[in-house]
């Protein structure tokens, strides 16, 4: 018996509400499954479970605030489920019923295949397939506004949910009798302030730049796309995950987490790709494992995450695995940005807008393709050289897109 | 396939791709990237789903001839769709 608790999703969260139930009191569970959505700051979460057994019991209510580290629900590790009880305390009486959880007695089946309950949780068929199904399929997607607004107005999702295919989006609903309040823009700005601030009093950072050609990079993803279709195509921002990871292999000092005046290198690269949000802020949630696999891995990884954050909907995990950060202006932006290290990472690297600048390659100027790489690092962990030779490493390898 | 049908679908996609910008409010003969405030992976996204609803393939060679909504809306339909 362990109790599930309000995980922690970053240096910034302090509390969540909890907005989804997707796994009914009685069933089942394998790590790594997704169990609930939690509401930040920075959107909707989804959010995974630790442990194999039995979801014995949810501890608090759809629509409930409740601080980090605060249990919401009961995981049993034993292999027989126990029969399924009634709840020992009468449930207060629900204002917005259709979105309680399930609360009648599971069935003394096995408990692989419960049968629905006959009120789910906010999205229906939920209870039929692995959590990818249901991530991807069965739940009513909205976006986060819209789920604020329909929250304000007691509206049950599943009656809005007409085009499967489609998010609900703010203009979908109703309006609202009150002006909508401004709680979406500023909770994400006081998350992020949080953090930076946090970084600026703590992080003793140095900076480092220098210019990358990315001329043969941006030839080597020309001719790569040219004869495939646009579901096989990379970009750009791909190759620099890659060169990056495969950089960090040989500077683990840029690679981890400070925490308890210690830092502790990480095993594992997970890139934390900053992502811009429509509507105001950003998060920058991890691409995992990003040095394993190839170029083409990295992609179709890159893919799903920049998706699953434009639609507002990512997992909890991702938030706060990022062992270091890549901060990248895309095609539309300025020469050159300085990072500020998300805590508690120690390195985040920056790349401005790639454009046509004089070179001189064999006493000859020339027109490259051209950027400004910087790299922020963290001073108790290490210094200024060791840092010019990781930047120098990465600007190596994007000379040699063939090999990342 | 008629010029109104493909600026629906096209105004249709770029709606999903960027909600929040409403399609009257913007230049169709200026840089799309900056009409809707889109990025490279965002513009990947929208021609995955062009292609895949008009069975179409759109080479990357051809990304000059869709820089705005009009001109992307003029390569769809001078592909005979």
């Amino acid at each position: 018996m362990s109790k599930f608790v309000m995980p922690s999703l970053g240096a910034d969260m302090e509390d969540g509400v909890l907005v989804e139930q997707l796994i009914a009191a009685g069933e089942k569970v394998t790590r790594g499954d997704i169990i609930a959505a939690v509401e930040t700051q920075k959107g909707v979460i989804e959010i995974e479970v630790f442990e194999d057994g039995f979801l014995d019991e949810w501890l608090i209510s759809l629509g409930t605030t409740v601080p980090v580290g605060t249990p919401i629900a009961i995981i049993r590790n034993s292999d027989v489920p126990d029969p399924p009880k009634e709840p020992e305390v009468p449930q207060p009486v629900d204002p917005r019923p259709d979105q309680r959880p399930d609360r009648t007695p599971q069935p003394v089946d096995p408990p692989e295949q419960p049968s629905p309950p006959e009120v789910p949780p906010p999205a229906p068929d939920l209870h039929g397939g692995s959590s990818d199904e249901i991530a991807d399929d069965a739940r009513a997607r909205i976006t986060p506004a819209a789920r604020r607004r329909a929250t304000q107005l007691g509206l049950d999702l599943d009656h809005l949910a007409g085009d499967r295919s489609k998010s609900i989006a703010l203009d979908d609903l109703p309006a609202p009798s009150d002006p909508p309040d401004a709680t979406s823009l500023s909770a994400m700005r006081q998350a992020i302030s949080a953090a930076m601030t946090r970084s600026k009093r703590e992080i003793p950072h140095y900076y480092l730049s220098d210019t990358v050609d990315l001329t043969a990079a941006e030839d080597f993803v020309t001719t790569h796309n040219a004869d495939l279709p646009p579901d096989a195509r990379l970009v750009l921002g791909a190759l620099y995950v890659r060169a990056i990871a495969i950089a960090l292999r040989s500077f683990p000092e840029f690679n981890g987490f400070f925490e308890q005046n210690q830092f502790v290198p990480s095993p594992n690269i997970h890139v934390g790709m900053a992502i811009k949000l429509r509507g105001g802020g950003l998060v920058a949630p991890a691409l995992h494992n990003a040095d394993t696999g190839d170029l083409a891995t990295v992609m179709a990884k890159l893919r799903d995450l920049v998706t699953r954050v434009r639609q507002g909907r990512f997992r909890g995990r991702e938030l706060s695995d990022p062992t270091i950060t890549l901060t990248s202006l895309g095609e539309r932006g300025v020469r050159q940005i300085t990072g500020v290290i998300y805590p508690p990472q120690v390195a985040i690297v920056g790349i401005g807008t790639p454009r046509l600048r004089p070179a001189i390659i064999d006493g000859q100027i020339v027109a490259r393709n051209m950027a400004t790489i910087t790299l922020a690092a963290d001073h108790r962990v290490s210094d200024g050289h060791a840092g010019a030779r990781f930047l120098r490493a990465i600007i190596k390898n994007l000379q040699k897109p063939e090999v990342l | 396939m008629t010029d109104a049908n493909i600026r629906t679908i096209v105004t249709t996609q770029l709606g999903r791709i960027a909600p929040e910008i409403p399609i009257d409010s913007i230049d169709p003969a200026a840089d799309i990237f900056e009409e809707f405030d889109i990025d490279s992976m965002d513009f990947l996204t929208l021609i995955t789903v062009l292609g895949q609803e008009l069975s179409l393939e759109m080479p990357e060679a051809d990304y000059d001839q869709m820089r705005s909504f009009d001109a992307l809306v003029s390569y769809l339909k001078s592909r005979d769709i």
